[in-house]
């Protein structure tokens, strides 16, 4: 579904992503790992418009996305989550959600005029879906809260909820589970596998949590400086003697070696 | 009665004035507010889109005049401003066309646009001379005062007089109906809260599909909606003359720091401050003195703390006052 092809961004002469390339396949859900540094954000944000690509392609479904804004994005079902929840901390937790179809009828400012009908219609439709998302995210008794005032992680399943208003095709979640505790996890974890279930999301998932990416992704794809070095479900990755030393370091892992041998 | 008198002369000399000049500060405050919270930057060519925004309306009028068109009682002022608006908002939009996209799209920093709008600024106050000349134009007509102090004393008896001109009634009036649209637009319509989600957090704004080109073209024709209207009703209430306008962006800017930058309701406060504080710190007491104190007592000076030249020294003093006490303004906005 996205392809990426030989991606690099480089800040000056720091190559946070350099010369990545993967595939995502349609209806999956990809878990995307790696240390600290790895690149994994920038990719994200290189995917997502925020950040121009030094070099390298990005397709989405055969068409070249490669550096388009992120409001063109999300009208192709794009979408994605910080690894620090962003909110409209003024508003509301609903008015939050409703924030999110963009091009309604209401934005058009001939029409607050002369379609109030069709606004109001609108509006009607979509507070409705927000409520129902709230549910849906075991937060609807913070409603008409504002969402500045909510804790870190129901902040992170508001953003989850932002995914839920439009029919998304792709999610990429930065740090979904993170500063997150078990239980309300567990409620992300559900709610990622009943959307990519009941309504075909495919979602690309930056995660920490082992357990989270093992109960959730499959294949895995793990990143260290820039590149990526390796893909498959997570015990494969997991093997890999690459990706140990790249979360451990050399001399780290061959100590675990020697513990596993002897 | 000496206290009614020296009521009535206080209100006559100073809370009045102070009320017309604070609407008329705080709509510019508005415009300097929405501007640097949408669009994230200082406009300092704020003043002079305000005496462009005046000049066109004055040529309207005086157009009107020459035809015999007028609106009895009232300015005919009023009936041009449509058309200075619509024409203020075309200029702004030209603007922001040709010069501040070029550097939205370079992702420029906060001191360049700034920069930028200096520029700006210099143009117009060219075009400006350069059109209607640098002199002092009156451009009001209609009935001049709503209460003359004659008919006041008439009427109350009193000693003291008390004035309410035209110009004043109408600038509360429109400052007022200007504020709640604005409020409403803001908070009710689908385009206002896309306006304020921008302001709140750009990133997420953007990652929600609003369209950023569509609300920075609302955010300038709202703005250009309200310096001209700021602009033509000052005018109304002195004269107009390019020099004025461009001087007011010190008062209008600091109305809006002293408010809480991005903080519309700050704003509209700060103009009261700034405006209530040039008034009495330039206003010369000895005439409501003399009615509350003893005969003894009575001063012999005109006890005013600064002459009227300062008035703009003290829209500094209140910034400072401010900004070392509360960096954000009155009212939480961004800080500076």
């Amino acid at each position: 579904m996205i392809v990426v092809e030989d991606v690099s961004k480089h800040f000056g002469g720091f190559r946070a992503v350099d010369g990545a390339t993967m595939q995502i396949a349609e209806g999956s859900i990809t878990g995307l790992i790696g240390p600290n540094g790895a690149g994994k954000t920038t990719l994200f944000n290189v995917i997502a418009g925020v950040l121009k690509p030094t070099g390298g392609r990005v397709t989405m479904q055969g068409e070249d996305i490669t550096g388009l804004p992120p409001h063109e994005l999300f009208h192709k079902g794009l979408m994605r989550t910080f690894q620090i929840a962003h909110e409209f901390s003024s508003m509301t937790v609903r008015e939050n959600l409703m924030m999110v179809p963009g091009g309604q009828s209401g934005e058009a400012l001939w029409n607050t005029w002369f379609h109030r009908g069709r606004i109001a219609q609108e509006e009607a439709a979509l507070l409705k879906k927000a409520d129902e998302v709230l549910e849906f995210l075991t937060i609807d008794h913070l409603k008409d809260e504002k969402a500045g005032n909510l804790s870190g992680g129901q902040k992170k399943l508001l953003e989850l909820g932002r995914t839920m208003m439009v029919d998304a095709k792709i999610v990429f979640l930065d740090e979904v589970g993170a500063g997150v505790n078990r239980t309300l996890l567990n409620t992300i974890g559900d709610a990622i596998i009943r959307l990519n279930k009941e309504r075909g999301y495919t979602f690309v998932v930056i995660e920490h949590d082992m357990d989270f990416i093992g109960r959730l992704c499959d294949p895995v794809i793990c990143m260290a400086e820039g590149k990526v070095l390796a893909e498959g479900t997570l015990d494969e990755i997991k093997a890999n003697e690459q990706v140990i030393e790249a979360y451990l370091g050399t001399g780290l892992k061959n100590k675990v070696k020697e513990e596993a041998a002897g | 009665m000496d206290f009614l008198n020296a009521l009535v002369a206080f209100s006559n000399y100073v809370l009045i004035p102070a009320v017309a000049y604070g609407s008329q500060l705080a709509l510019g405050a508005l415009g300097v507010t929405l501007i640097y919270g949408i669009l994230r930057f200082s406009n300092f060519a704020h003043g002079d889109t305000m005496a462009f925004g005046t000049m066109v309306t004055i040529l309207f009028t005086w157009w009107f005049q020459s035809m015999g068109i007028n609106l009895g009682p009232l300015p005919t002022a009023l009936l041009a401003l449509p058309f200075g608006i619509l024409g203020t908002m075309i200029l702004v939009l030209i603007t922001d066309r040709m010069v501040y996209r070029f550097y939205r799209k370079q992702k420029a920093a906060p001191v360049i646009f700034v920069m930028v709008s200096l520029g700006v600024m210099f143009i117009l106050n060219g075009l400006v001379r350069f059109i209607i000349g640098p002199g002092d134009r009156r451009f009001a007509d209609g009935e001049r005062f709503i209460m003359t102090a004659r008919e006041f004393k008439h009427m109350t008896g009193l000693k003291e007089g008390l004035a309410l001109k035209t110009t004043q009634g109408i600038t509360v009036v429109t400052a007022v109906l200007v504020v709640i649209a604005l409020f409403w637009f803001l908070n009710r319509t689908r385009t206002g809260k896309s306006m304020r989600a921008f302001s709140d957090n750009e990133d997420l704004a953007l990652l929600s599909g609003i369209n950023p080109e569509r609300v920075v073209v609302y955010t300038w024709m709202i703005v250009a909606a309200l310096i001209t209207i700021a602009g033509v009703l000052y005018g109304l209430d002195k004269s107009f003359k390019p020099f004025t306008y461009f001087q007011l962006l010190l008062p209008i800017f600091a109305s809006a720091i002293v408010g809480g930058l991005g903080n519309p309701i700050g704003a509209i406060a700060g103009g009261f401050v700034i405006a209530f504080s040039e008034m009495t710190i330039t206003y010369a007491w000895k005439k409501v003195l003399v009615y509350l104190m003893p005969e003894s007592l009575e001063p012999s000076g005109l006890v005013q703390l600064l002459s009227t030249d300062y008035k703009f020294a003290v829209s500094f003093v209140i910034l400072i006052i401010v900004l070392l006490f509360r960096p954000t303004g009155l009212f939480k906005g961004k800080s500076v």
